[in-house]
Protein backbone atom coordinates (compact mmCIF):
# COMPACT_ATOMS: atom_id res chain seq x y z
CA UNK A 1 0.00 0.00 0.00
CA UNK A 2 1.51 3.54 -0.83
CA UNK A 3 -0.44 6.54 0.39
CA UNK A 4 -0.18 9.74 -1.50
CA UNK A 5 -0.30 13.36 -0.80
CA UNK A 6 -1.99 15.85 -2.62
CA UNK A 7 -2.87 19.62 -3.03
CA UNK A 8 -6.33 19.73 -4.72
CA UNK A 9 -6.76 22.42 -7.34
CA UNK A 10 -10.45 22.49 -8.09
CA UNK A 11 -10.27 25.53 -6.02
CA UNK A 12 -9.04 27.89 -3.45
CA UNK A 13 -9.61 26.05 -0.92
CA UNK A 14 -6.88 23.62 -1.95
CA UNK A 15 -8.03 20.24 0.18
CA UNK A 16 -4.81 17.95 1.09
CA UNK A 17 -5.99 14.58 -0.83
CA UNK A 18 -4.74 11.36 0.86
CA UNK A 19 -4.83 8.87 -2.35
CA UNK A 20 -3.78 5.34 -1.10
CA UNK A 21 -2.63 3.12 -3.57
CA UNK A 22 -1.45 -0.51 -4.31
CA UNK A 23 -0.19 -1.80 -8.07
CA UNK A 24 -1.18 1.55 -9.84
CA UNK A 25 -4.92 1.18 -8.47
CA UNK A 26 -6.14 3.70 -6.64
CA UNK A 27 -8.12 1.70 -3.26
CA UNK A 28 -9.43 5.08 -1.41
CA UNK A 29 -8.92 8.66 -1.76
CA UNK A 30 -10.19 11.00 1.14
CA UNK A 31 -9.58 14.34 2.19
CA UNK A 32 -11.64 16.60 -0.93
CA UNK A 33 -14.56 17.94 -0.06
CA UNK A 34 -16.54 17.95 -3.49
CA UNK A 35 -16.50 15.56 -6.25
CA UNK A 36 -14.08 17.70 -8.41
CA UNK A 37 -11.39 16.70 -6.09
CA UNK A 38 -12.24 13.03 -6.47
CA UNK A 39 -11.87 13.17 -9.98
CA UNK A 40 -8.77 15.53 -9.67
CA UNK A 41 -6.94 12.92 -7.16
CA UNK A 42 -7.55 9.66 -9.30
CA UNK A 43 -6.16 11.26 -12.63
CA UNK A 44 -3.30 13.02 -10.63
CA UNK A 45 -1.95 10.01 -9.30
CA UNK A 46 -2.67 7.08 -11.95
CA UNK A 47 -2.38 9.63 -15.72
CA UNK A 48 -1.32 13.14 -14.78
CA UNK A 49 -1.10 15.63 -17.90
CA UNK A 50 -0.15 18.60 -18.87
CA UNK A 51 -0.65 21.37 -21.63
CA UNK A 52 2.98 22.51 -22.26
CA UNK A 53 3.62 26.13 -23.53
CA UNK A 54 6.59 27.48 -24.56
CA UNK A 55 8.15 29.50 -27.35
CA UNK A 56 10.23 28.67 -30.65
CA UNK A 57 12.62 30.59 -33.03
CA UNK A 58 11.49 32.53 -35.77
CA UNK A 59 13.12 32.77 -39.37
CA UNK A 60 12.40 36.32 -40.79
CA UNK A 61 9.65 36.95 -38.40
CA UNK A 62 8.67 40.15 -36.55
CA UNK A 63 9.81 39.06 -33.53
CA UNK A 64 12.61 36.43 -32.51
CA UNK A 65 10.27 33.70 -31.05
CA UNK A 66 6.59 33.14 -31.23
CA UNK A 67 4.56 31.17 -28.76
CA UNK A 68 3.21 27.50 -28.91
CA UNK A 69 1.23 24.90 -27.24
CA UNK A 70 0.97 21.46 -27.15
CA UNK A 71 -2.21 20.81 -28.53
CA UNK A 72 -3.84 18.43 -26.03
CA UNK A 73 -2.16 17.28 -22.39
CA UNK A 74 1.17 15.12 -22.68
CA UNK A 75 2.04 12.38 -19.84
CA UNK A 76 3.61 14.79 -17.48
CA UNK A 77 6.87 12.61 -17.71
CA UNK A 78 7.34 13.54 -21.05
CA UNK A 79 7.84 17.33 -20.67
CA UNK A 80 11.34 17.82 -20.53
CA UNK A 81 11.36 15.62 -23.89
CA UNK A 82 9.43 18.09 -25.09
CA UNK A 83 11.00 20.91 -24.06
CA UNK A 84 14.15 19.39 -25.75
CA UNK A 85 11.83 18.97 -28.96
CA UNK A 86 10.84 22.52 -29.05
CA UNK A 87 14.41 24.53 -27.92
CA UNK A 88 15.91 22.13 -31.56
CA UNK A 89 13.50 23.88 -34.17
CA UNK A 90 13.09 26.79 -35.86
CA UNK A 91 9.78 28.11 -37.73
CA UNK A 92 9.68 30.15 -40.54
CA UNK A 93 7.42 33.48 -40.54
CA UNK A 94 4.47 34.22 -41.55
CA UNK A 95 2.83 31.88 -38.92
CA UNK A 96 -0.81 31.67 -38.71
CA UNK A 97 -2.46 30.74 -34.89
CA UNK A 98 -3.14 26.94 -34.59
CA UNK A 99 -0.15 26.35 -37.63
CA UNK A 100 1.70 23.06 -36.67
CA UNK A 101 4.67 24.32 -35.50
CA UNK A 102 6.28 20.28 -34.98
CA UNK A 103 3.82 17.28 -35.52
CA UNK A 104 3.77 14.24 -32.56
CA UNK A 105 6.20 16.03 -30.25
CA UNK A 106 7.91 13.81 -28.37
CA UNK A 107 6.49 11.28 -29.70
CA UNK A 108 3.31 11.69 -27.67
CA UNK A 109 1.32 12.05 -30.84
CA UNK A 110 0.54 15.32 -29.71
CA UNK A 111 1.26 18.31 -32.48
CA UNK A 112 2.85 21.36 -31.08
CA UNK A 113 0.84 24.33 -32.65
CA UNK A 114 1.69 28.28 -32.65
CA UNK A 115 -0.55 30.47 -30.51
CA UNK A 116 0.18 33.53 -31.78
CA UNK A 117 -0.01 34.82 -35.47
CA UNK A 118 3.56 36.95 -36.60
CA UNK A 119 4.14 38.84 -39.74
CA UNK A 120 7.00 37.87 -41.85
CA UNK A 121 9.50 40.72 -42.17
CA UNK A 122 11.90 41.63 -45.55
CA UNK A 123 15.68 39.95 -44.51
CA UNK A 124 17.85 42.63 -42.09
CA UNK A 125 20.83 42.40 -44.54
CA UNK B 1 -9.02 69.83 -33.43
CA UNK B 2 -10.19 66.54 -34.26
CA UNK B 3 -13.63 65.16 -32.92
CA UNK B 4 -14.47 61.36 -31.90
CA UNK B 5 -17.25 60.30 -29.92
CA UNK B 6 -14.99 57.64 -27.76
CA UNK B 7 -11.98 57.17 -27.24
CA UNK B 8 -10.07 54.04 -25.64
CA UNK B 9 -7.25 54.68 -23.98
CA UNK B 10 -5.28 51.38 -24.26
CA UNK B 11 -5.64 48.02 -26.34
CA UNK B 12 -5.10 45.46 -23.76
CA UNK B 13 -8.50 42.84 -23.04
CA UNK B 14 -10.34 45.86 -21.46
CA UNK B 15 -10.43 48.24 -24.55
CA UNK B 16 -10.53 45.78 -27.26
CA UNK B 17 -13.88 44.58 -25.54
CA UNK B 18 -14.78 47.90 -24.30
CA UNK B 19 -14.58 49.04 -27.80
CA UNK B 20 -16.42 45.51 -29.23
CA UNK B 21 -19.13 46.85 -26.80
CA UNK B 22 -19.71 50.33 -27.91
CA UNK B 23 -19.62 49.45 -31.81
CA UNK B 24 -22.58 46.69 -31.05
CA UNK B 25 -24.28 49.53 -29.16
CA UNK B 26 -24.10 51.80 -32.42
CA UNK B 27 -21.18 54.18 -31.75
CA UNK B 28 -19.65 54.76 -35.12
CA UNK B 29 -16.59 56.42 -34.55
CA UNK B 30 -14.39 54.68 -31.88
CA UNK B 31 -10.60 55.25 -31.77
CA UNK B 32 -8.89 52.86 -29.51
CA UNK B 33 -4.87 54.88 -28.48
CA UNK B 34 -2.47 51.95 -27.83
CA UNK B 35 1.24 52.59 -26.80
CA UNK B 36 2.80 49.43 -27.59
CA UNK B 37 3.26 48.18 -30.90
CA UNK B 38 0.49 45.91 -31.40
CA UNK B 39 -2.88 45.32 -29.76
CA UNK B 40 -3.70 42.75 -26.55
CA UNK B 41 -1.37 44.22 -23.86
CA UNK B 42 -0.24 41.76 -21.40
CA UNK B 43 -1.83 39.01 -22.70
CA UNK B 44 0.96 38.85 -25.65
CA UNK B 45 3.45 37.79 -23.11
CA UNK B 46 0.99 35.82 -21.15
CA UNK B 47 2.14 32.39 -23.09
CA UNK B 48 0.86 29.65 -20.39
CA UNK B 49 -2.77 28.10 -20.72
CA UNK B 50 -5.39 28.49 -18.38
CA UNK B 51 -7.35 31.67 -20.26
CA UNK B 52 -10.91 31.99 -20.94
CA UNK B 53 -12.75 28.97 -18.90
CA UNK B 54 -15.39 31.05 -18.32
CA UNK B 55 -15.59 33.52 -21.89
CA UNK B 56 -15.32 30.86 -23.73
CA UNK B 57 -15.40 27.37 -21.99
CA UNK B 58 -12.28 26.52 -23.00
CA UNK B 59 -8.29 27.12 -21.79
CA UNK B 60 -6.82 29.37 -24.11
CA UNK B 61 -3.21 30.66 -24.01
CA UNK B 62 -2.69 34.63 -23.55
CA UNK B 63 -1.94 35.31 -26.92
CA UNK B 64 -4.60 33.17 -28.14
CA UNK B 65 -7.35 35.01 -26.07
CA UNK B 66 -6.16 38.32 -26.77
CA UNK B 67 -6.81 37.41 -30.83
CA UNK B 68 -10.06 36.21 -30.56
CA UNK B 69 -10.98 40.08 -29.16
CA UNK B 70 -8.36 41.37 -31.63
CA UNK B 71 -10.36 39.26 -34.49
CA UNK B 72 -13.83 40.95 -33.40
CA UNK B 73 -12.30 44.51 -33.26
CA UNK B 74 -11.09 43.86 -37.06
CA UNK B 75 -14.23 42.12 -37.94
CA UNK B 76 -16.08 45.49 -36.79
CA UNK B 77 -13.45 47.61 -38.06
CA UNK B 78 -13.29 49.90 -35.22
CA UNK B 79 -9.72 52.05 -35.86
CA UNK B 80 -6.90 52.14 -33.62
CA UNK B 81 -3.76 53.91 -33.24
CA UNK B 82 -0.50 51.87 -32.51
CA UNK B 83 2.94 52.87 -30.97
CA UNK B 84 0.99 55.99 -29.48
CA UNK B 85 1.00 57.26 -26.19
CA UNK B 86 -1.44 59.07 -24.65
CA UNK B 87 -0.11 62.23 -22.46
CA UNK B 88 -2.98 63.80 -20.99
CA UNK B 89 -6.62 63.92 -20.67
CA UNK B 90 -8.70 67.16 -19.43
CA UNK B 91 -11.97 66.58 -17.29
CA UNK B 92 -13.38 68.51 -20.93
CA UNK B 93 -12.46 64.96 -22.27
CA UNK B 94 -9.37 66.79 -24.63
CA UNK B 95 -6.76 63.87 -25.18
CA UNK B 96 -3.23 64.95 -26.10
CA UNK B 97 -1.13 62.06 -27.53
CA UNK B 98 1.55 61.45 -29.44
CA UNK B 99 3.01 59.36 -32.44
CA UNK B 100 5.33 59.08 -35.27
CA UNK B 101 3.05 59.64 -37.84
CA UNK B 102 1.25 62.42 -36.40
CA UNK B 103 3.30 63.87 -34.10
CA UNK B 104 1.74 65.53 -31.13
CA UNK B 105 -2.45 66.09 -31.16
CA UNK B 106 -5.32 66.94 -29.73
CA UNK B 107 -8.83 64.74 -30.04
CA UNK B 108 -11.97 66.21 -28.32
CA UNK B 109 -13.74 62.67 -27.33
CA UNK B 110 -17.71 63.28 -26.51
CA UNK B 111 -16.45 60.00 -23.37
CA UNK B 112 -13.49 58.46 -22.85
CA UNK B 113 -12.95 54.45 -21.76
CA UNK B 114 -10.23 54.32 -19.80
CA UNK B 115 -8.56 50.86 -19.80
CA UNK B 116 -4.48 51.68 -19.56
CA UNK B 117 -4.21 48.10 -17.31
CA UNK B 118 -1.37 48.30 -14.49
CA UNK B 119 1.79 47.82 -13.46
CA UNK B 120 4.13 45.86 -11.31
CA UNK B 121 5.62 47.17 -8.09
CA UNK B 122 8.85 47.97 -8.36
CA UNK B 123 12.09 47.28 -5.85
CA UNK B 124 12.00 50.75 -4.95
CA UNK B 125 8.61 50.02 -3.41
CA UNK B 126 10.27 47.37 -0.82
CA UNK B 127 13.12 49.08 0.35
CA UNK B 128 15.60 45.95 0.23
CA UNK B 129 19.04 47.28 0.80
CA UNK B 130 22.12 46.75 -0.88
CA UNK B 131 23.97 47.73 -4.15
CA UNK B 132 22.04 47.60 -7.60
CA UNK B 133 23.50 45.50 -9.26
CA UNK B 134 22.43 43.66 -13.20
CA UNK B 135 19.83 41.01 -12.82
CA UNK B 136 16.98 42.47 -10.76
CA UNK B 137 14.11 42.28 -12.65
CA UNK B 138 10.00 42.78 -11.91
CA UNK B 139 8.46 39.15 -12.94
CA UNK B 140 6.85 41.16 -15.83
CA UNK B 141 9.99 42.27 -17.74
CA UNK B 142 11.50 39.02 -17.14
CA UNK B 143 8.67 37.29 -18.69
CA UNK B 144 8.64 39.78 -21.59
CA UNK B 145 12.09 39.68 -22.51
CA UNK B 146 11.96 35.19 -22.61
CA UNK B 147 8.69 35.31 -24.13
CA UNK B 148 8.49 38.13 -26.55
CA UNK B 149 12.07 38.89 -27.03
CA UNK B 150 13.83 35.63 -26.58
CA UNK B 151 16.16 35.73 -24.54
CA UNK B 152 17.01 34.54 -21.02
CA UNK B 153 17.29 37.48 -18.28
CA UNK B 154 19.49 34.69 -15.94
CA UNK B 155 20.59 30.90 -14.92
CA UNK B 156 20.25 30.98 -11.78
CA UNK B 157 17.37 32.34 -9.70
CA UNK B 158 15.70 33.52 -6.60
CA UNK B 159 11.83 35.00 -6.95
CA UNK B 160 10.26 36.98 -4.54
CA UNK B 161 6.73 37.59 -3.97
CA UNK B 162 4.60 33.91 -4.83
CA UNK B 163 1.87 36.25 -7.03
CA UNK B 164 0.77 34.36 -10.67
CA UNK B 165 3.34 36.08 -12.33
CA UNK B 166 5.95 34.92 -9.86
CA UNK B 167 4.95 31.33 -9.74
CA UNK B 168 4.26 30.84 -13.23
CA UNK B 169 8.00 33.01 -14.14
CA UNK B 170 9.31 30.36 -11.58
CA UNK B 171 8.06 26.98 -14.39
CA UNK B 172 8.96 29.27 -17.42
CA UNK B 173 12.75 29.69 -16.53
CA UNK B 174 12.81 26.34 -15.33
CA UNK B 175 11.38 24.74 -18.44
CA UNK B 176 13.75 27.25 -20.03
CA UNK B 177 16.80 25.52 -18.41
CA UNK B 178 17.88 28.03 -15.40
CA UNK B 179 18.47 26.98 -12.00
CA UNK B 180 15.18 28.18 -9.85
CA UNK B 181 16.43 27.89 -5.86
CA UNK B 182 13.50 29.19 -3.99
CA UNK B 183 10.44 31.35 -4.17
CA UNK B 184 9.64 33.28 -0.89
CA UNK B 185 7.07 34.96 0.23
CA UNK B 186 6.81 37.21 3.01
CA UNK B 187 2.98 36.64 3.83
CA UNK B 188 2.67 33.33 5.76
CA UNK B 189 0.17 32.18 2.45
CA UNK B 190 0.64 32.52 -0.96
CA UNK B 191 -1.07 35.02 -2.81
CA UNK B 192 -1.18 32.85 -6.29
CA UNK B 193 -3.90 30.05 -7.62
CA UNK B 194 -3.74 26.76 -5.94
CA UNK B 195 -3.30 25.45 -9.54
CA UNK B 196 0.06 27.24 -9.78
CA UNK B 197 1.27 26.61 -6.75
CA UNK B 198 1.39 22.80 -7.77
CA UNK B 199 1.55 23.52 -11.65
CA UNK B 200 4.06 25.58 -11.51
CA UNK B 201 6.39 24.87 -8.26
CA UNK B 202 5.39 20.92 -7.03
CA UNK B 203 5.81 19.99 -10.60
CA UNK B 204 9.49 21.24 -10.63
CA UNK B 205 10.20 20.78 -7.17
CA UNK B 206 11.02 24.53 -6.61
CA UNK B 207 10.70 25.58 -2.77
CA UNK B 208 8.33 27.82 -1.45
CA UNK B 209 9.26 29.39 1.78
CA UNK B 210 6.20 31.15 3.17
CA UNK B 211 7.14 34.22 5.73
CA UNK B 212 10.43 34.86 4.31
CA UNK B 213 12.07 37.58 2.74
CA UNK B 214 14.91 39.23 0.88
CA UNK B 215 16.98 40.83 3.49
CA UNK B 216 20.52 41.85 1.43
CA UNK B 217 21.68 42.32 -2.02
CA UNK B 218 25.31 40.70 -2.68
CA UNK B 219 26.99 41.76 -6.33
CA UNK B 220 28.52 44.91 -7.24
CA UNK B 221 28.16 44.85 -11.50
CA UNK B 222 26.24 41.87 -11.55
CA UNK B 223 23.98 40.04 -9.06
CA UNK B 224 26.00 37.40 -6.84
CA UNK B 225 23.41 36.61 -4.12
CA UNK B 226 20.67 37.19 -2.16
CA UNK B 227 20.03 36.41 1.80
CA UNK B 228 16.28 35.45 2.55
CA UNK B 229 15.69 35.47 6.09
CA UNK B 230 12.22 35.03 8.28
CA UNK B 231 10.03 37.19 9.00
CA UNK B 232 7.56 37.35 12.42
CA UNK B 233 4.03 37.97 12.52
CA UNK B 234 4.70 41.93 11.80
CA UNK B 235 6.63 41.41 8.68
CA UNK B 236 9.94 42.41 10.77
CA UNK B 237 12.99 39.59 9.82
CA UNK B 238 14.02 37.57 12.65
CA UNK B 239 17.82 37.15 13.75
CA UNK B 240 19.08 33.95 13.21
CA UNK B 241 17.32 32.65 10.10
CA UNK B 242 19.33 34.32 7.40
CA UNK B 243 19.97 31.69 4.56
CA UNK B 244 22.42 32.89 1.70
CA UNK B 245 21.80 31.77 -1.88
CA UNK B 246 23.83 32.16 -4.69
CA UNK B 247 22.22 33.63 -7.90
CA UNK B 248 22.69 35.64 -11.10
CA UNK B 249 19.39 36.66 -11.06
CA UNK B 250 16.02 37.78 -8.74
CA UNK B 251 12.88 38.31 -9.82
CA UNK B 252 10.22 40.66 -7.99
CA UNK B 253 6.37 39.71 -7.72
CA UNK B 254 5.41 41.62 -5.12
CA UNK B 255 1.95 43.47 -6.40
CA UNK B 256 0.62 45.35 -9.04
CA UNK B 257 -0.46 48.66 -8.82
CA UNK B 258 -3.22 50.64 -11.48
CA UNK B 259 -1.69 53.13 -13.70
CA UNK B 260 -3.46 56.42 -13.06
CA UNK B 261 -1.46 58.89 -14.13
CA UNK B 262 -4.03 60.17 -16.73
CA UNK B 263 -6.83 59.53 -14.40
CA UNK B 264 -5.27 62.37 -12.13
CA UNK B 265 -4.33 64.34 -14.92
CA UNK B 266 -8.17 64.89 -15.86
CA UNK B 267 -8.74 65.19 -11.61
CA UNK B 268 -10.36 61.74 -11.64
CA UNK B 269 -11.15 60.81 -8.14
CA UNK B 270 -8.76 57.84 -6.91
CA UNK B 271 -9.71 55.25 -4.14
CA UNK B 272 -7.55 54.24 -1.82
CA UNK B 273 -7.57 50.84 -1.52
CA UNK B 274 -8.05 50.01 -4.99
CA UNK B 275 -5.92 52.50 -6.46
CA UNK B 276 -8.40 52.84 -9.35
CA UNK B 277 -10.63 55.72 -10.27
CA UNK B 278 -14.08 55.81 -7.63
CA UNK B 279 -16.81 54.58 -9.70
CA UNK B 280 -20.55 54.44 -9.82
CA UNK B 281 -22.81 51.79 -11.06
CA UNK B 282 -21.82 52.79 -14.79
CA UNK B 283 -18.76 52.41 -14.31
CA UNK B 284 -18.25 56.00 -14.94
CA UNK B 285 -15.42 58.26 -12.70
CA UNK B 286 -16.24 61.00 -11.01
CA UNK B 287 -16.05 62.77 -14.12
CA UNK B 288 -18.57 63.03 -16.09
CA UNK B 289 -18.37 60.54 -19.29
CA UNK B 290 -15.08 59.23 -18.58
CA UNK B 291 -15.38 55.35 -17.68
CA UNK B 292 -12.54 52.88 -16.60
CA UNK B 293 -12.51 49.24 -16.47
CA UNK B 294 -9.80 45.88 -16.20
CA UNK B 295 -6.90 46.77 -14.06
CA UNK B 296 -6.66 50.24 -14.22
CA UNK B 297 -9.93 50.15 -11.58
CA UNK B 298 -9.09 47.37 -9.87
CA UNK B 299 -6.62 44.47 -10.30
CA UNK B 300 -8.43 41.81 -11.34
CA UNK B 301 -7.73 37.91 -11.00
CA UNK B 302 -8.80 36.56 -14.39
CA UNK B 303 -8.91 38.13 -17.79
CA UNK B 304 -12.63 37.48 -18.45
CA UNK B 305 -14.04 39.25 -15.60
CA UNK B 306 -11.92 41.84 -17.29
CA UNK B 307 -13.96 41.51 -20.48
CA UNK B 308 -16.98 41.00 -18.82
CA UNK B 309 -16.38 44.64 -17.21
CA UNK B 310 -14.85 46.19 -20.21
CA UNK B 311 -18.04 45.07 -22.31
CA UNK B 312 -20.29 46.55 -19.67
CA UNK B 313 -18.27 49.80 -19.76
CA UNK B 314 -18.19 49.90 -23.10
CA UNK B 315 -21.81 50.10 -23.27
CA UNK B 316 -22.47 52.38 -20.79
CA UNK B 317 -20.01 54.86 -22.34
CA UNK B 318 -22.63 54.55 -26.24
CA UNK B 319 -25.80 54.97 -23.40
CA UNK B 320 -24.00 58.28 -22.30
CA UNK B 321 -23.10 59.41 -25.64
CA UNK B 322 -27.26 58.84 -26.59
CA UNK B 323 -28.28 60.24 -23.49
CA UNK B 324 -26.36 62.68 -21.72
CA UNK B 325 -29.15 64.33 -19.60
CA UNK B 326 -29.24 60.63 -17.75
CA UNK B 327 -25.37 61.05 -16.02
CA UNK B 328 -25.99 64.77 -14.99
CA UNK B 329 -28.30 64.30 -12.22
CA UNK B 330 -26.12 62.35 -9.47
CA UNK B 331 -28.31 61.02 -6.75
CA UNK B 332 -26.29 58.16 -6.38
CA UNK B 333 -26.03 55.81 -3.45
CA UNK B 334 -22.66 54.52 -1.53
CA UNK B 335 -22.13 51.24 -1.26
CA UNK B 336 -20.28 50.88 1.74
CA UNK B 337 -17.83 48.11 2.86
CA UNK B 338 -18.09 45.96 6.03
CA UNK B 339 -16.82 43.63 8.18
CA UNK B 340 -13.67 41.73 6.02
CA UNK B 341 -15.03 43.88 2.99
CA UNK B 342 -11.87 45.49 1.11
CA UNK B 343 -13.53 47.54 -1.17
CA UNK B 344 -16.35 47.20 -3.82
CA UNK B 345 -16.96 47.90 -7.32
CA UNK B 346 -19.04 50.26 -8.21
CA UNK B 347 -18.58 52.33 -5.10
CA UNK B 348 -21.90 54.30 -5.75
CA UNK B 349 -25.27 53.20 -7.15
CA UNK B 350 -27.52 55.34 -9.13
CA UNK B 351 -31.18 53.03 -9.22
CA UNK B 352 -32.36 54.83 -12.43
CA UNK B 353 -29.50 54.26 -13.91
CA UNK B 354 -28.68 50.81 -12.65
CA UNK B 355 -28.86 47.46 -14.82
CA UNK B 356 -32.08 45.05 -13.93
CA UNK B 357 -29.47 43.02 -12.69
CA UNK B 358 -26.33 44.88 -11.27
CA UNK B 359 -22.77 43.38 -10.85
CA UNK B 360 -20.93 44.50 -7.62
CA UNK B 361 -17.49 43.10 -7.48
CA UNK B 362 -15.23 42.88 -4.25
CA UNK B 363 -12.46 41.31 -2.51
CA UNK B 364 -12.50 39.67 1.07
CA UNK B 365 -9.54 41.14 3.57
CA UNK B 366 -8.64 37.53 4.79
CA UNK B 367 -9.39 33.92 4.63
CA UNK B 368 -12.95 32.40 5.53
CA UNK B 369 -14.61 29.17 5.32
CA UNK B 370 -17.98 28.71 5.16
CA UNK B 371 -18.81 32.19 6.11
CA UNK B 372 -21.77 34.27 4.65
CA UNK B 373 -21.30 37.38 2.09
CA UNK B 374 -24.49 39.97 3.24
CA UNK B 375 -25.79 42.50 1.49
CA UNK B 376 -28.06 45.48 3.81
CA UNK B 377 -29.90 47.97 2.49
CA UNK B 378 -29.62 50.80 4.81
CA UNK B 379 -30.15 47.91 8.13
CA UNK B 380 -31.90 45.14 6.32
CA UNK B 381 -30.35 42.04 5.29
CA UNK B 382 -31.44 41.72 2.16
CA UNK B 383 -28.99 39.00 0.90
CA UNK B 384 -26.81 35.73 2.82
CA UNK B 385 -25.45 33.71 1.06
CA UNK B 386 -22.91 30.91 2.30
CA UNK B 387 -19.57 30.42 0.58
CA UNK B 388 -17.20 27.43 1.13
CA UNK B 389 -14.39 29.55 0.75
CA UNK B 390 -13.32 33.23 0.24
CA UNK B 391 -9.93 34.33 -0.14
CA UNK B 392 -7.77 37.70 -0.64
CA UNK B 393 -6.90 36.58 -4.06
CA UNK B 394 -9.91 35.83 -5.47
CA UNK B 395 -12.69 38.31 -6.86
CA UNK B 396 -15.97 37.90 -5.19
CA UNK B 397 -19.10 39.36 -6.83
CA UNK B 398 -22.76 39.91 -5.66
CA UNK B 399 -25.53 40.92 -8.06
CA UNK B 400 -28.12 43.18 -6.91
CA UNK B 401 -31.62 43.33 -8.57
CA UNK B 402 -32.99 46.93 -9.20
CA UNK B 403 -36.72 45.74 -8.78
CA UNK B 404 -35.27 44.71 -5.37
CA UNK B 405 -33.72 48.38 -4.62
CA UNK B 406 -37.11 50.74 -5.90
CA UNK B 407 -39.01 49.52 -3.26
CA UNK B 408 -36.78 51.49 -1.16
CA UNK B 409 -37.19 54.96 -2.23
CA UNK B 410 -35.54 56.40 0.60
CA UNK B 411 -32.01 54.55 0.80
CA UNK B 412 -29.42 56.22 2.35
CA UNK B 413 -26.35 52.88 2.04
CA UNK B 414 -25.85 49.56 1.00
CA UNK B 415 -23.45 47.47 2.58
CA UNK B 416 -21.29 44.44 1.84
CA UNK B 417 -20.20 42.52 4.83
CA UNK B 418 -18.69 38.93 5.53
CA UNK B 419 -20.30 37.20 8.71
CA UNK B 420 -19.39 34.31 10.26
CA UNK B 421 -23.18 32.80 10.84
Amino acid sequence: MEKRELTCIGCPMGCTLTVTMQDKEVVSLTGNTCKRGDIYGRKEVTNPTRIVTSTVRVKNGENPVVSVKTAQDIPKDKIWACMEAIHEIQVEAPIQIGQVVLKNVADTGVDLIATKNQRAVESRL
Amino acid sequence: MTQCDLVIIGGGPAGLAAAVAARKQGVEDILILERDGELGGILNQCIHNGFGLHTFSEELTGPEYAARFIEKVQEEAIPYKLHTMVLNITKEKTVTAMNREDGLFDIQAKAIVLAMGCRERPRGALNIPGYRPAGIFSAGTAQRLVNIEGFMPGREVVILGSGDIGLIMARRMTLKGAKVKVVAEVMPYSGGLKRNIVQCLDDYNIPLKLSHTVIDIQGKERLTGVTLAQVDENRRPVPGTEIQYKCDTLLLSVGLIPENELSKSAGIQIGSVTRGPVVNESLETSVEGIFACGNVLHVHDLVDYVSEEASMAGENAAHYIKNKEMYAARKEIPVNTGEGVRYTVPETLDIQRMRSNQTLRFRVGSVYTGAYVSVYLDDKRIQHKKRQVLAPGEMETVILKQEELQKYPKLQKITVRIEEE
